[in-house]
C-alpha cells in the first residue's frame, strides 16, 4: 500500500518538470544564448569605421582595458548616478511621508484612495511620450518659456533649459521622481500596514509623539523594505534610458551631461555597431545588476524568517 | 479629586483630537498640491491639444481650451507619420505579451508550487535571483542573436520572451500559496482529471484575479517599452507608438506644427490613462503584493 502510494507521488512530480519546459526553454533561448554571445563579443575586436567591417578579431580582455582606462564610461556612470540621486532624495522622503500618513488609521484621509490613484498614474505613462511632453513643454517657444516670461514675468528673454547642464539633469530627476513616488509610497504604505498595531497602541498609552513614533517604530521596522526600495530602485536607475534619450535627442547633451550608460550601450549596438566595446560594456553591467539583484534577494528572504 | 482626573483626561483627548485634525489639514494640503503635480502635466497636454500651431508657438501660456482639436485630429491623420498602424502594431505585441506571460507565469508557478520534484528549490532559487537583472545587460547578444536567425525586424522577440517572465511568476506563486489548496488538486485527480487539464480548467479560473493584474500590468509594460523595440523593429510598417514619438523628436522638431505633436503625444498617453482610471481600483492593490515577499 505505502509503496504503491509513493509510486504515484513520484509519477505525478515528474509533471512539475513538464509544466516548467516552457520557462526554461523560452529562458535559454531569449536570454542565456545571448547572455552568452553578449560575454563573447566582448572579446573580439568588432566594429564598423565609415563603411569598412573592422573585425571580427579575438583581442582578449582589450575592450575592458579600454572600458575602464579611456573614463567615457565612469563619466556616464557618474551622470547616471546623479540624475538617480536627483530623482530618489525626493522621492523617498515624500513616499515615507505618504506612506505613514496612509498606514495611520488615526488620521483616516478621507480621499486616501483618490490621491493614491492620481499619484500612481505618472508610473503607467509611457516614458518616451512624457519625456517627449516635457521636451514640447520646456523647449525654447514652449509654454514653460512663455509662462516665466510673459505671464509671471520672471525672465525677460527664453531659459534654454536643455543648454544647461543642471537644468537638463534635474528635470531627468524630477521626471524620474514623478514617475515613481507613487510606486514607493505604495510599497512603503504595506510595509508599515504589515508593522503589528500593538506596537503603536503600546507607544499611544506610553505618550509618544507621532513623530517620535514614525522614528522610533516604524523607521527601524521598515528597514528591510526601505533596503528592497533603495537598492530596486538603484538598479531601475541604473537602465535609466527613455527619458534622458527622448529629452535629448539621443545625445545626452548638454557636454554629454545628461548621458547615461544605457544610452551609451544603445549607441554602440544601434549606431556605432560597436559591439566589442558594447559587450564588454553589457558584462559590466550585468555583474553590477548581479550583484545588486543578490542583495535584494538576500533582503526580501531574510526578511521571511 | 477624581473630578480633576477626569478633566485633566477631557482636556489631553482634546488637545489629541486637535492636534490630528491640523496634522489632517496638512496631510490633505500635501496630498492636493502633489495631485496637481501630478495631473498639471496632463491637463497642459490636453489644452494644447486643442490649439493651432500659430497659438502654440506665440509665445503664450494657454490655461483654456482652444478649438483647433478637430483641425490638430485631421492633420495628423494625413501626416506622414502612421499612428494607427503604429497603435495597431503596439496593441498586438503588448497584448500578445500579456496573453503568454500570464498564461505561461501561471504554469510555472503551478510547477512550483504544486509538485515535490528534485530540482523545485534550486529552479525556484533561480528564478528570483535573475529576477531583477534588467533585459538591457543582454541587449547586444539578443539583437546579434535575433539577426542571425532571421527574426530581425518581426514582433516574435518582442512578445515570446514574456512567457519566462520571472517577476509575474513570482506573483502567480505568492498568489497560489494563498488561494490555491492542494487539496482541490487531489480532489481532481481522484476524479480523474489528467495534470494539463486540471491546471487549464481548475487552476486557470481560480487565478483569475491574479491574471487580470498581471496582464494589465505587462501590457502596459510592453506598450511603453522603447529600449527593446527600437533596437529590433526598423522598417516603418512595423514601427510601435514609442518608436513613432522618438521620431517626432528627432526630426527637425522645430519644422513640425506642434498642434499635432501635442495630439500625437496624447493619443498614446490617454488610451493608458482612461484603462488606468476604470481599473485603478486593481491595479494599485496589485502592486504591493507583487514587490515584497510577505
Amino acid at each position: 500500500m505505502k509503496q504503491a502510494k509513493r509510486g504515484k507521488v513520484v509519477s505525478f512530480n515528474k509533471w512539475g518538470y513538464i509544466f516548467l519546459i516552457p520557462f526554461i526553454a523560452v529562458y535559454c533561448f531569449f536570454q542565456l544564448i545571448p547572455l552568452v554571445m553578449t560575454i563573447y563579443y566582448s572579446f573580439f575586436e568588432n566594429y564598423m569605421s565609415g563603411m569598412t567591417q573592422i573585425g571580427p578579431r579575438f583581442i582578449g580582455i582589450e575592450n575592458y582595458i579600454t572600458l575602464f582606462s579611456k573614463g567615457d564610461m565612469l563619466k556616464y556612470a557618474l551622470n547616471t548616478v546623479i540624475m538617480w540621486i536627483i530623482g530618489f532624495i525626493p522621492q523617498i522622503l515624500v513616499s515615507l511621508l505618504l506612506g505613514a500618513w496612509f498606514s495611520d488609521t488615526r488620521l483616516r484621509l478621507r480621499a486616501a484612495s483618490f490621491y493614491k490613484v492620481v499619484i500612481y498614474l505618472p508610473n503607467l505613462i509611457m516614458a518616451s511620450a512624457f519625456s517627449m511632453l516635457f521636451f514640447a513643454l520646456f523647449s525654447e517657444t514652449g509654454p514653460i518659456n512663455a509662462l516665466l516670461m510673459n505671464t509671471l514675468h520672471v525672465i525677460n528673454k527664453p531659459f534654454i533649459f536643455f543648454q544647461d547642464i543642471p537644468a537638463t539633469r534635474i528635470l531627468v530627476g524630477f521626471m524620474n521622481f514623478l514617475m515613481w513616488f507613487g510606486n514607493t509610497t505604495i510599497l512603503l504604505m504595506a510595509g508599515m500596514l504589515g508593522i503589528d498595531p500593538s506596537l503603536y497602541e503600546a507607544a499611544e498609552v506610553d505618550g509618544a509623539t507621532p513623530t517620535q513614533v514614525f522614528w522610533r517604530i516604524t523607521l527601524p521596522l521598515l528597514r528591510p523594505i526601505l533596503v528592497y526600495v533603495v537598492i530596486t530602485s538603484l538598479i531601475g536607475g541604473l537602465q535609466m534610458f527613455d527619458v534622458p534619450q527622448i529629452l535629448t535627442n539621443g545625445k545626452g547633451s548638454p557636454a554629454n551631461s545628461a548621458m547615461t550608460l544605457i544610452m551609451w550601450l544603445n549607441r554602440h549596438i544601434g549606431t556605432s555597431k560597436n559591439f566589442g566595446m558594447g559587450g564588454a560594456l553589457s558584462v559590466v553591467l550585468f555583474i553590477i545588476t548581479g550583484v545588486l539583484s543578490m542583495v535584494v534577494y538576500k533582503v526580501s528572504n531574510g526578511k521571511e524568517d | 479629586m477624581a473630578k480633576e482626573g477626569a478633566m485633566q483626561l477631557q482636556m489631553d483627548k482634546e488637545k489629541v483630537t486637535g492636534g490630528i485634525r491640523l496634522r489632517r489639514v496638512v496631510a490633505n494640503v500635501v496630498l492636493v498640491l502633489l495631485c496637481v503635480l501630478c495631473l498639471f502635466w496632463f491637463y497642459i497636454l490636453l489644452i494644447n491639444a486643442t490649439h493651432n500651431n500659430a497659438e502654440l508657438s506665440g509665445g503664450r501660456f494657454h490655461i483654456f481650451f482652444g478649438k483647433y482639436f478637430g483641425q490638430n485630429w485631421v492633420n495628423l491623420m494625413h501626416s506622414s507619420i502612421n499612428i494607427w498602424r503604429g497603435m495597431l502594431n503596439s496593441i498586438i505585441i503588448a497584448a500578445g505579451s500579456a496573453v503568454l506571460c500570464t498564461y505561461f507565469s501561471s504554469m510555472t508557478a503551478y510547477a512550483i508550487h504544486c509538485y515535490d520534484f528534485k530540482l523545485k528549490n534550486v529552479v525556484f532559487t533561480f528564478i528570483l535571483m535573475i529576477m531583477t537583472i534588467p533585459t538591457q545587460v543582454t541587449a547586444l547578444g539578443f539583437v546579434q542573436f535575433m539577426r542571425n536567425i532571421h527574426l530581425h525586424d518581426t514582433f516574435v522577440p518582442l512578445i515570446v520572451p514574456a512567457i519566462a517572465a520571472p517577476v509575474t511568476f513570482f506573483y502567480m506563486k505568492q498568489y497560489m500559496d494563498s488561494t490555491l489548496p492542494l487539496s482541490i488538486i487531489e480532489a481532481a485527480r481522484i476524479d480523474g482529471s489528467g495534470e494539463f487539464r486540471t491546471f487549464n480548467t481548475i487552476v486557470m479560473p481560480m487565478m483569475k484575479p491574479a491574471i487580470a493584474v498581471q496582464a494589465i500590468f505587462t501590457f502596459v509594460s510592453s506598450w511603453n517599452n522603447y529600449f527593446t523595440p527600437a533596437l529590433i523593429l526598423k522598417s516603418d510598417k512595423n514601427k510601435t507608438l514609442p518608436i513613432l514619438i522618438a521620431t517626432l523628436r528627432s526630426a527637425d522638431y522645430m519644422k513640425f506644427d506642434m498642434g499635432q505633436v501635442y495630439m500625437m503625444i496624447m493619443l498614446s498617453i490617454f488610451p493608458v490613462i482612461v484603462v488606468y482610471l476604470a481599473l485603478s481600483k486593481y491595479i494599485v492593490g496589485g502592486v504591493a503584493l507583487g514587490a515584497v515577499k510577505g
